[in-house]
């Protein structure tokens, strides 16, 4: 099966007056449609970049970038929204919902993008909201709605374009234990049971249990990997023991049967 | 769509209320000077476009109707001889002192004319009929400056140049651009209250037969009477208009005004849409994650800036009709003829959507990667 989203060589570098700032540096990963990833890292680790790139918010400096086994760092910026908008949901650490919208209209916005008139999107918004549990919340406005809910709302919505891919941003950062783990429960169940590729930048260590693979940055490059299941490493990734033990030793075998 | 656009100009009250402050503070103030333009113009030609006539004879090289010169009445024959002409007749237009009875004195603008023929009489009378200028020393004048003359009823006698002046009607709405009313009486009176010769006259007013043509006979005429000049009544009205309203600087000066305020309604709109876009720069960065193209998000924007016109318009028109209404009592009438009515709506709508453009711009630079910041 492709991958859904298959980076290879990524650079991305800033260049401020006289000085450039490598971003990212050489990173090659892929994501799987059913598979949920972790990227953690320290801040400015690179691990938004990245997340920013694979959503074709940011253009690569150099590499390949595939989404859907499309080749985006060719387009131009004014070609990337028609690829986030067919293929990309995302979910934010603040939410980012319409203030001035219900929840069910909220919803119907991404609907509207993709064309959808307005009453099936009326409709859907509806099916949506009832699937993430907010079945008598759809003429809630945020304010009147909990951070939990909030953030169901945000999956709803993110979910409206049927995209194959769902990127996270911190989505538990403003939540308390018990609504972050709804909340992944709910990401886990759009990997697991819904297909999609799910991508999750966190520092939230509560949350890593639902990773299928949990991969660090570290100064623009990944540094380790930890999978629940054993895939070939693709040369270049370097692997470190920071989750499970013998990661090291797994890794290393690894790499010497490739070379 | 769903109602981004609405509901994000009405959630903020009270630059909602600012933003239709400044709308309608532009229309009631275009309105208000457009309106007063097309008054004065009306105004300024009024004498022209109501004397029934065709054609206007005049002397040589006269710009507008309030500097008649003299020139023999006999060319009266000549012109009645012209086959295609129906009907010509003298008028006297030319200015005068007018006394009042407290010995100050007004200018005046007599109007003489033949009361027996359908050119050149007054109009919109009130009280009298036009037959009444046959007694003697009769006169009619405007009941809007009634005050401005010291006449406060009917039968009232003055004195013009020397001359008995007794007042037997009022007209309603005859405004004189000038400061010099309007007073129509007979031809004979006229000539003694202007000092203007038996012999002479200042106009020549022309009815065409039916089936002449007019250039035709205005040709005939030129070739046939000397020394004078022939314009159709829309040149004549056309000439008197532009010469009060662009020559003497007055229409220029009301245009000018009606533009501050469209400047004005420009400035203050565009500032508040920018003030809204800016509050809601992070929704808008959302929606261009989310996939959204420009267009989507100009189309949000443009929508609030039509929303506000339309309200805009509405309110600015309701009170427009209030100011056109009062002004009709007043010296300087301010006219607003359907067509600019309906022509303000679109140059409000322009307006808005001009102004909105501001914040198209900075919406166009927005850069959604700004979604993963806090």
């Amino acid at each position: 099966m492709h991958p859904a989203i298959a980076v290879r060589q990524l650079t991305k570098t800033y260049a401020e007056g006289n000085t450039v700032t490598v971003a990212l540096r050489g990173v090659d990963i892929d994501v799987h449609p059913g598979e949920l990833l972790m990227l953690m890292g320290p801040s400015g680790s690179g691990k938004t970049t990245l997340l920013s790139i694979m959503g074709c918010i940011l253009t690569a400096s150099s590499g390949s970038v595939q989404i859907a086994g499309k080749e985006i760092t060719q387009l131009t910026e004014k070609q990337l929204p028609a690829i986030r908008l067919e293929h990309v949901g995302f979910v934010f650490q603040g939410f980012n919902l319409f203030p001035t919208l219900t929840a069910s209209e909220n919803v119907e916005l991404m609907l509207d993008l993709k064309g959808v008139a307005a009453k099936l999107a009326k409709k859907r918004a509806a099916e949506l909201l009832d699937q993430v549990g907010l079945g008598g919340k759809h003429h809630s406005f945020p304010s009147d709605l909990s951070g939990g809910e909030k953030q169901r709302v945000a999956i709803a919505r993110a979910l409206a374009g049927d995209p194959g891919i769902i990127l996270a941003d911190e989505p538990t950062a403003a939540l308390d234990s018990h609504t972050g783990k709804n909340v992944m429960e709910m990401m886990s169940e759009l990997a697991h049971k819904r297909g999609r590729a799910v991508v999750i930048v966190t520092h939230d260590s509560r949350v890593l249990s639902f990773a299928d693979r949990i991969v660090r940055i570290e100064d623009g490059a990944i540094v380790g990997m930890d999978s629940s299941q054993m895939e070939p490493v693709p040369a270049g990734i370097l692997a470190h023991n920071f989750s499970q033990p013998g990661l090291n030793e797994i890794a290393t075998e690894s790499m010497e049967s490739l070379s | 769509m769903p109602p981004l656009a609405q509901r994000n100009l009405f959630h903020d009250k009270v630059r909602l209320a600012v933003t239709l402050t400044g709308i309608v503070f532009a229309v009631v103030l275009i309105v208000v000077e457009l309106g007063l333009f097309v008054g004065f113009t009306v105004t300024t030609s009024g004498l022209i476009d109501h004397s029934g006539a065709d054609l206007w004879i005049t002397s040589m090289n006269v710009p507008y109707v309030e500097q008649g010169v003299a020139f023999s009445e006999r060319k009266l024959n000549q012109v009645r001889a012209l086959p295609g002409v129906a009907d010509a007749q003298k008028v006297v237009a030319h200015w005068a002192q007018w006394k009042r009875h407290d010995g100050a004195e007004e200018s005046v603008q007599i109007v003489g004319l033949n009361v027996d023929d359908a050119m050149e009489q007054p109009w919109n009378l009130v009280a009298g009929r036009v037959e009444d200028l046959k007694s003697p020393d009769a006169i009619i004048l405007d009941e809007l400056y009634k005050k401005k003359l010291g006449v406060t009823r009917i039968g009232e006698v003055f004195e013009i140049r020397g001359h008995r002046a007794r007042v037997v009607g009022f007209t309603r709405g005859i405004r004189s651009f000038t400061t010099s009313p309007y007073v129509f009486t007979t031809f004979k009176n006229a000539q003694s209250y202007t000092g203007l010769r038996e012999d002479q006259t200042h106009f020549i007013l022309v009815k065409l037969a039916p089936g002449a043509n007019l250039e035709q006979v205005r040709r005939e005429l030129l070739d046939r009477v000397k020394d004078v000049e022939v314009f159709t009544t829309a040149e004549f009205s056309h000439m008197t208009r532009f010469y009060w309203m662009f020559t003497t600087g007055a229409g220029v000066a009301v245009l000018i005004a009606a533009v501050l305020g469209l400047v004005v309604g420009f400035v203050v709109v565009a500032q508040t849409i920018y003030a809204t876009t800016m509050d809601h720069v992070r929704e808008f960065g959302t929606l261009k994650a989310m996939g959204a193209p420009n267009s989507y998000v100009y189309k949000v924007i443009m929508k609030q800036a039509a929303i506000s016109a339309v309200i805009g318009y509405v309110l600015g028109m309701i009170v427009s009709v209030f100011v056109v209404r009062g002004s009709q009592a007043g010296g300087a009438a301010i006219l607003m003829p359907m067509p600019m009515a309906v022509g303000m709506f679109f140059l409000t709508l322009a307006m808005c959507i001009g102004a909105a453009l501001v914040s198209i711009n900075k919406v166009t630079h927005i850069d959604p990667a700004m979604v993963f910041k806090g």
